[in-house]
């Protein structure tokens, strides 16, 4: 696999030539990814990073559809003050069951391993991801942690709440707690390879010309996000194996009943499940960056500004895992400092929001459906910043921690912000993976359902959780009614919106229109190959000249290649017919 | 004075806790809402002045502008000081207890709020404090992580089982104000709920002299009063009802079948057992989750307890 990326400064120093064609534009596919190997042994053994990008994308749907149907039955039992139709111990695990899924079977897989999986080494002009194997043993790894969480269910299930608190999760009652945590640890190694996977590929498979401040913005987010990964993701694996000892083996280190601390608890699992919060948020601001640039047909405002914020939140966010825990008992003097760096990893973010608004002024403005999403993103996001402000600061915190204002708070972030952005990645990146148009306007009408109905849900929760209603709360006093019903009403609206979504996307893998290879008239690299794709992305090593988003430049410059063309090991035959009649030119800029 | 944003928040009944809060919470939001409308605005206003007209529309190269990027980015800071400083200030007011405050202590468990007072007076779920008086609560736990909260004072701590942990608040109305658990505590979590009820001084002074020195008379209303005390009617009804444990009606002498298949006749030494040590026999039916009184009841007050049971037919 061809590395050479020969930044401007490389050039000065090594000049490397290279020998490059000029290819006609990608057109209809004849051998695409989807058409090369066909059959379920081929897709369940396939080491092809879009297979499994697809694969990694029904799992997560499924969890989604499962978290989201628990969902839906909470809000349902929340109609009524007392029991409207299932026990206290039932909601207890069914809400458990809700966070934990949501947050390790969707949200922290589903842009990275899903979608990013798919699209960085097209966005790269590689082959596939620096180690394809490892890829497919990271999603059966993901596989095997979900079932280990369901072998919980058959085990008294567990009703801790997805954070596991110590002491009530040591109780010898919640004998399903032990199946759930090995899951979480077995599915913190899926987390911990794909992000070695994309650092790596990151560095080491662009091609040339795509130097680092050529790199597309999804892929510094992927890269900021993989950094996360490898580092935070072992203290989960830590935390839990205490937990697990402290479990199995009685050995006192969070039950204060053996000698241990719970608080020390809550500070190893916030310092894996902070820094978690950016795994799932920053890939999704990676999505954003691409859409409202190629459908503002316009240069990015200001590239760096946004690529190193992105590094910046990583890197903050590992200092703020206190902020979880200002009711909790931990120091006065970590209580304070906590809450100060809180408000710092806020700036990096209100920067990129900033930006894209910039971006979007005086381009040239198309709002189909990613697009769309892209505006209900920044819209319901920036509630959920600022909330997070109001949850940073210290006295206030005290009044709303643990209350609905939390809860609302993180789904507008989790919510609103990474499914959101996971929405218009989706239906952004669709042409390309599956070679197929969706409905728009039934994709708008969803949009519509999905922001009136994630509003109506959860705006109430603020105001109840201001007026005092705790989280978790199976039953709850009258005067909270009126929010609670507001709020069920509202996911059924959000339901609404996701099954007419369900629809079209079927009907387009069936019977959609044709969508060509680059429906939006992106700029993208990943746009400039065929939809659906070649089994190797391109059919030849693109030669980057340009940035990801120089709309100002001519469209026909990225259609450079090196001039030896991919195929199934007749590569040299290939090259010897091309390079006799390559155009050769270096790729050093201009 | 009434702020944009306090539509949003309950009752304020403890001016002295609740006042700073109460502002920040307002500023911030207002704060935000400038900004949040400013954005949303300038993001539609963008959309439809710079619509698509053609799918050949040249667009400006505009990479960044230092100034513009600056300001967004240090007024913002700014801002986010001043939020820190002001919670900052609030907060530690929260934490400093004023020296003449009246002590109370609070013991959570499994799930009730124990009460008790300087003068040996015990409650169970309800907090008799005085109106216009600082107010320091001492709190426990016996079991799992609670959290003491109380919306219309804007006070919150965990309570936990290895350390005490306080709050302080000072009333200036009388009547009553809603606790609430705070930290998932399991089946009843959501049924841990209290009342602060706040009398006038000399109210609350009759109230204290009389309830003081603890449960008295014959042995079954001592038992009776003990029952009420210890919190076990969140979990054992007197009436035959279904809760989370087993009823007290009728039990005594009575055989009871055991989640391991076996069984046992309720007498003294079970009863006894089952106080202390809870999860020894676990009744058919019913989950291990009562929290054990070992250390927490003395030998008299367990007889009393078990002479009370006698008598519920």
């Amino acid at each position: 696999m061809a590395s050479a990326s020969p930044t401007a400064n490389n050039a000065a120093t090594t000049p490397t030539k290279l020998r490059v064609k000029r290819f006609p534009p990608a057109q209809t596919p004849t051998n695409t990814y989807l058409t090369d190997e066909k059959g379920v042994w081929a897709w369940l053994t396939t080491v092809d990073h879009k297979k499994i990008g697809l694969m990694y994308l029904g799992a997560v749907a499924f969890f989604f559809a499962l978290a989201g149907f628990l969902a839906i039955a909470l809000r349902t039992e929340l109609w009524t003050p007392a029991k409207t139709f299932i026990e206290a111990d039932t909601y207890n695990q069914l809400f458990t069951l809700h966070g934990a899924m949501m947050v390790f079977f969707v949200l922290v897989p589903s842009i990275p391993a899903a979608l990013g999986n798919f699209i960085l080494p097209m966005q790269l002009g590689a082959k596939d991801v620096a180690f394809p194997r490892l890829n497919l043993a990271s999603f059966y790894i993901y596989v095997f942690g979900a079932i280990f969480t369901f072998l919980s269910l058959a085990n008294n299930g567990f009703d801790t709440g997805w954070t596991f608190y110590t002491p009530y999760s040591s109780d010898s009652n919640s004998a399903g707690i032990i199946w759930v945590t090995l899951g979480v640890f077995i599915l913190g190694f899926s987390s911990i390879l794909t992000g070695t996977n994309f650092i790596t590929t990151i560095h080491k498979l662009r091609a040339p010309g795509i130097s680092w401040d050529r790199l597309p913005l999804n892929v510094w987010a992927l890269y900021a996000t993989s950094i996360i990964q490898v580092l935070a993701t072992p203290v989960l694996a830590i935390t839990i194996l205490l937990l697990a000892m402290e479990n199995i083996l009685d050995i006192g280190i969070f039950d204060p009943a053996l000698g241990g601390d719970p608080v020390l608890y809550q500070h190893f699992f916030w310092f894996y499940s902070h820094p978690a919060v950016y795994i799932m948020i920053v890939p999704g601001f990676g999505i954003i960056s691409e859409v409202i640039t190629t459908f503002s047909k316009k240069t990015i405002f200001g590239y760096w500004a946004i690529a190193l914020s992105s590094l910046a939140i990583a890197f903050i966010g590992f200092l703020v895992w206190g902020h979880h825990m200002f009711t909790s008992g931990q120091s006065a003097v970590a209580t304070t400092i906590f809450s100060f760096l809180t408000f710092l990893v806020g700036i990096p973010t209100g920067i990129k929001i900033f930006n894209w608004v910039a971006t979007l002024y005086r381009g040239s403005i198309s709002m189909k459906t990613p697009m769309l999403y892209v505006f209900i993103f920044i819209f319901l996001f920036s509630i959920g910043g600022f909330t997070g402000i109001m949850l940073g600061a210290l006295s206030v915190d005290i009044h709303l921690h643990d209350t609905y204002y939390v809860v609302a708070h993180f789904h507008y972030v989790m919510m609103g912000g990474t499914l959101i952005a996971l929405l218009a990645g989706l239906h952004y990146w669709w042409p390309k993976m599956t070679g197929k148009m969706y409905n728009e306007p039934l994709a708008k009408i969803a949009a519509g359902f999905i922001f009136v109905g994630f509003n109506v849900t959860f705006l109430p929760q603020f105001i109840m959780g201001a007026q005092g209603m705790p989280r978790r709360y199976y039953n709850y006093i009258d005067q909270f009614t009126p929010f609670h019903q507001t709020s069920t009403i509202g996911s059924y609206i959000l339901a609404v919106g996701f099954l007419i979504i369900l629809y079209y996307l079927a009907h387009s893998l069936f019977k959609g229109k044709q969508a060509g290879p680059n429906p939006w008239n992106s700029c993208g690299l990943e746009w400039q190959s065929t939809s659906p794709p070649d089994f190797h992305n391109f059919s030849h090593t693109p030669v980057v000249i340009h940035g990801p988003y120089d709309y100002h430049q001519p469209m026909e410059e990225f259609q450079l290649g090196l001039a030896i063309e991919h195929g199934h090991g007749e590569e040299h035959a290939a090259a010897d017919a091309t390079t006799s009649e390559a155009v050769t030119s270096e790729t050093t800029e201009a | 004075m009434g702020r944009l944003f306090d539509f949003m928040l309950p009752e304020n009944k403890s001016p002295l806790t609740a006042d700073t809060t109460d502002e920040l919470f307002n500023f911030i939001n207002e704060a935000s809402l400038v900004i949040f409308l400013g954005v949303v605005l300038a993001m539609i206003y963008f959309a439809i002045r710079y619509k698509r007209k053609s799918e050949d529309d040249k667009t400006p190269v505009i990479t960044h502008n230092n100034t513009l990027e600056i300001t967004w980015s240090v007024i913002p800071l700014l801002l986010t000081f001043i939020v820190f400083g002001w919670g900052y200030s609030g907060w530690l007011n929260l934490k400093t207890v004023p020296d003449d405050a009246y002590e109370i202590h609070i013991t959570g468990f499994k799930w009730n709020w124990s009460v008790s007072y300087d003068n040996g007076a015990q409650t169970i779920n309800e907090i008799h404090v005085p109106k216009g008086q600082p107010i320091k609560l001492v709190m426990q736990s016996r079991d799992v992580l609670h959290s003491f909260f109380v919306p219309e004072y804007r006070v919150k701590h965990d309570v936990l089982p290895n350390r005490y942990t306080y709050v302080w608040f000072q009333a200036e109305e009388t009547g009553e104000s809603q606790v609430f658990c705070t930290e998932y505590c399991g089946t009843s979590h959501s049924n841990m709920l209290a009342k602060v009820i706040v009398h006038e001084p000399e109210e609350f002074q009759t109230w204290l002299d009389e309830n003081g020195g603890g449960p008295s008379g014959s042995p079954v209303e001592q038992g009776e009063q003990l029952v009420s005390l210890q919190g076990c009617q969140t979990c054992h009804s007197v009436d035959g009802s279904e809760l989370i444990g087993p009823s007290f009606k009728g039990i005594w002498g009575r055989d009871r079948n055991l989640a391991d298949g076996s069984s046992v006749t309720v007498d003294e030494n079970y009863i006894r057992e089952s106080i202390l040590y809870p999860g020894e026999k676990i009744a058919e039916g019913y989950q291990n989750v009562m929290t054990p009184y070992e250390g927490r009841i003395s030998d008299e007050e367990i007889t009393n307890i078990i002479e009370y049971l006698k008598t519920i037919d």
